[in-house]
């Protein structure tokens, strides 16, 4: 039986997030009764997205809008841990790197298809997920956080020592691997357009969960998680759902991308920057939100890629990312949309 | 009328502090028990117990005919035991219409979000939050954040409701609109287990009381065979609460 | 078998060091219930204050100790009245990204200055021999300095007034302000005495061990570790945690390769806190 630790609750005095950053009375999350309208335009953002480069033949731009896909599912999925349960997913980017490795040696050693290959490194990468989240989850607060990055290491260990895995090497991709899909140039666009897809279902499972009971357990526990179990919550298997849940999307991202890129190596498949990029991500986009990861991830994009053309600053991008992440703690911790939502209430319906 | 929770012998140590010792007493289909005793007695540990925040280290709690020791809080919601804590706790960021939400969803008949609605505006009606359901819980005055704590508790369906001094920080037309709600709880068919030291309120309210001092029985009985045993006078003594007490019984 | 032995007496006095730098962290959670995730950035400052003093001014890292102890607390201050102030009494996400953040800051700047080279400051002290193994000076000077300041950290807290009103804000801030301690600034002072502990153990082990700007994070977990053995809030705890893991770290070195040491330091993590969510060495207070 577990004593409440103090751990995961905020117990110096009982105002939360929600009272803080929201002068107006509107509640921290709105679990509006689920429209159409929301998922539709999910839907069409993806279907321009997918489309803008195409129609201009643009790879410079659907290399770009690649990261931004990336980064977008990456956002959205770590929000249904950071932004609904409230645990901080340090090493979130293990899902990412391990389900590269799972895709590319299904394509590589199996020969599986890609388009079978993916949702498998999805599915397996889930369900080590749950099994480790099982465990993991028990902690509350900064230990979860830090098991996750602790998690994040061990498994680039274990891969760098994984001879099957190239080792520390890791896996080159010939061409060859590219010719069921019409060879190198037809790969790239359609990797592009799964990517997309992938991006599209991230954002409507995170407004599916949202909307959902689940979703609400999961609010519930992110606000008060004694509370939550008080009320009937089952805490750890909501917990472990969610974990899981959260990276199937980023583990078949993974494999897409290190299927595109050619290669996939240690350190760059569980790169921590990454990782934490993500999490300023969040935080400027509007946790809690289903567009505000979205938001913050294009935007954090955009500076990114302004920033990284001075040498100079390009070395500080740590220092930024964390000078920015700590200005929309401080300042503004609902970030982007939550600002929006403060300013123009009429924007939460649209604005989810 | 048969027990719908008897709890056996229960004890608990904090420490060095023995916060419950063999403690007995059951709860009736239907009824209203008080839980009385000076700070300190351990009623509030009794409440922890019961709804699974701690174990005890020894003893037995059963509820409905099936026992429930040790088991953790959301098992114990899911057999039908809901609470309203003394120290409110509301999910802040969430609107009074959904913190009850949770109450109905997970409660013990696992609602849909549907379902849970109608409940959900029922038990506003009753509590008297309808005018509120969109204000986020934060934001509700000390006397509102008590009536979620209860809202919140109920929408769950519980057979059983601890109602941990929901009546602390409330004026007198408060109080007594309270009363009101707690009888139409009662009304309802719900079983209420409460601690109280607004002794008014026990006085009225409760079919019996059960008397505690340093976390064991000390006396058993109607509120007036109670309030007026001598043994609780004592352990009440130098209480200021007693001379509530002599006021408010009639001898 | 004295191979092991020497091993282990080593490892239990380098643990004393992560017990002091522990107690900084375990310091903080207790008084404010904030984990200090600048922890590691400021113990590789401790190491970086050490160098230049030692290299610019010539003074070996013992002497050097209390202008590292004054200037972390400065720092700790300031960080605490940037960063943590506004963040204090919110949900916990928040102050875990708001240090979080500075750290992000701290070690961006650190890299930036420092790049990821390793530093080292050569140190030398004579050592004791015995039965053929010496047991170097530094590892003995080190333990011994961690302990002094451990013992002057426990005279402060539990004897001298300001300490006193410390465990007066951590254990019931409310009733502490009621009763006209200035709750802000006793926050602002334990941070920076935290940070001070933790900076003074980074110069102590810079004395042992070459290091880098990233070097932080190794032991940032290593005082996790501890801090969970020892219960959190709980500085003697934090201490004897310490020398435990001291201890485990010296039985293992001789078997296994040194890459394996974080690896098993988060299990141990993870085991302990799942297992004993109060700390092994709470146990024994009931």
């Amino acid at each position: 039986m577990t004593v409440s630790t103090d751990i995961g609750r905020n117990d110096l005095d009982g105002k939360s997030l929600g009272e803080k950053n929201l002068g107006e009375k509107i509640p921290a999350f709105d679990i509006a009764a689920p429209r159409r309208v929301f998922p539709a335009l999910i839907v069409l953002f993806g279907v321009l997205f997918a489309l803008v480069p195409y129609w201009g033949d643009d790879v410079g731009l659907r290399e770009s809008f690649l990261l931004a896909a990336v980064y977008i599912t990456l956002a959205t999925n770590l929000n249904v841990m950071i932004g609904y349960a409230g645990y901080i997913n340090f090493g979130n980017i293990v899902f990412f790197g391990l389900g590269g490795y799972v895709c590319v040696d299904l394509v590589t050693r199996w020969h599986w298809p890609l388009v079978a290959a993916g949702p498998m490194a999805g599915v397996a990468v889930s369900l080590l997920a749950l099994v480790f989240g099982s465990g993991i989850l028990r902690l509350r607060g900064a230990f979860f956080a830090l098991a996750t990055i602790g998690v994040n290491e061990a498994v680039r260990q274990f891969v760098a020592n994984f001879e099957p895995w190239g080792g520390a090497t890791g896996i080159y991709l010939s061409f060859d691997a590219y010719e069921p899909l019409g060879g190198p140039m037809a790969a790239l666009w359609t990797v592009y357009f799964l990517l997309v897809g992938v991006m599209v279902l991230s954002l409507l499972l995170s407004y599916a969960i949202k909307t959902s009971k689940f979703g609400l357990g999961l609010l519930a526990i992110g606000q008060n998680e004694d509370a939550a179990g008080v009320l009937g919550v089952r805490t750890p298997r909501h917990k472990a759902l969610a974990y899981s849940a959260s990276a199937f999307f980023p583990a078949v991202a993974g494999g897409l991308f290190f299927f595109k890129s050619g290669i996939i190596e240690p350190n760059g498949a569980f790169d921590l920057t990454l990782s934490i990029e993500a999490i300023v991500m969040i935080m400027l986009g509007g946790y809690g939100t289903v567009t505000g990861p979205l938001l913050g991830a294009f935007l954090y994009e955009e500076l990114r890629g302004y920033l990284l053309t001075s040498p100079t600053v390009s070395q500080l991008q740590l220092v930024i990312a964390g000078a920015l992440l700590l200005a929309m703690v401080l300042f503004a911790p609902g970030g982007l949309v939550g600002f929006i939502h403060q300013r123009w209430p009429r924007s939460r319906i649209i604005l989810q | 009328m048969s027990a719908l929770l008897e709890v056996n012998a229960l004890s608990k140590r904090f420490g060095g502090v023995q916060a419950v010792a063999d403690l007995n007493f059951t709860v009736g289909q239907g009824e209203i028990l008080a839980l009385i005793g000076p700070n300190g007695a351990g009623k509030s540990t009794v409440f922890n117990l019961i709804n699974g925040v701690f174990a005890p280290d020894s003893g037995r709690i059963v509820f409905e005919g099936r026992e429930i020791t040790g088991k953790p809080t959301y098992e114990i919601a899911h057999r039908g035991i809901a609470r309203a804590h003394q120290i409110v706790q509301p999910l802040a960021g969430l609107s009074v219409l959904d913190n009850c939400l949770v109450g109905a969803c997970y409660g013990r008949d696992n609602l849909s979000m549907a379902a849970g609605r109608k409940v959900v505006r029922e038990v506003a009606e009753l509590v008297g939050l309808e005018d509120r359901l969109e204000m986020p819980a934060g934001q509700l005055t000390t006397a509102g954040k008590k009536r979620l704590e209860l809202a919140r508790a109920l929408c769950g369906r519980p057979h059983l409701l601890l109602l941990d001094e929901v009546l602390a920080g409330l004026n007198p037309t408060e109080i007594e609109r309270m009363i009101e709600v707690i009888r139409a709880i009662r009304a309802r068919g719900v079983s209420i287990l409460i601690i109280e030291h607004v002794m008014r309120a026990i006085m009225s309210l409760s079919d019996r009381v059960v008397a505690l001092n340093l976390g064991r029985n000390l006396a058993e009985g109607s509120p007036q065979q109670v309030v007026n045993h001598p043994a609780v006078i004592e352990a009440y003594l130098g209480d200021p609460k007693l001379m509530a007490m002599s006021e408010a019984a009639p001898s | 078998m004295i191979g092991v032995l020497a091993s282990v007496i080593d490892g239990v006095l380098v643990g004393a060091v992560y017990g002091l730098a522990a107690m900084g962290l375990t310091l903080i959670w207790g008084v404010m219930r904030v984990i200090n995730l600048t922890h590691g950035a400021m113990i590789v400052l401790g190491m970086f204050i050490a160098y230049y003093l030692s290299k610019v001014a010539g003074l070996s890292p013992y002497e050097g100790i209390p202008i590292v102890v004054v200037v972390a607390f400065a720092a700790g201050v300031g960080i605490y009245w940037i960063a943590v102030d506004r963040v204090i009494g919110r949900p916990i996400l928040m102050s875990l990204l708001a240090t979080f953040a500075c750290n992000m800051i701290l070690i961006g700047i650190g890299t930036a200055l420092w790049t990821t080279s390793p530093y080292n400051i050569p140190v030398s002290l004579p050592g004791i021999s015995w039965q053929g193994y010496t047991f170097t000076g530094t590892h003995m000077m080190a333990a011994a300095f961690a302990g002094l300041i451990a013992g002057l950290l426990y005279l402060f807290l539990n004897h001298a007034r300001y300490g006193k009103a410390i465990r007066a804000v951590a254990s019931n801030r409310e009733a502490a302000e009621l009763s006209g301690i200035p709750t802000k600034q006793v926050l602002a002072v334990t941070f920076g005495l935290g940070v001070a502990l933790a900076c003074a153990a980074g110069a102590l082990i810079a004395t042992l061990f070459p290091f880098t700007v990233l070097s932080g994070s190794n032991y940032q977990l290593k005082s996790f570790v501890v801090t969970v053995l020892g219960g959190l809030g709980n500085p003697a705890g934090a201490l004897l945690g310490g020398i435990a893991l001291g201890l485990v770290e010296g039985l293992a070195t001789p078997f296994m390769p040194v890459s394996w040491t974080p690896i098993i330091e988060f299990a141990l993590f993870v085991i302990v806190l799942v297992a004993f969510p109060r700390g092994i060495f709470a146990l024994s207070r009931g």
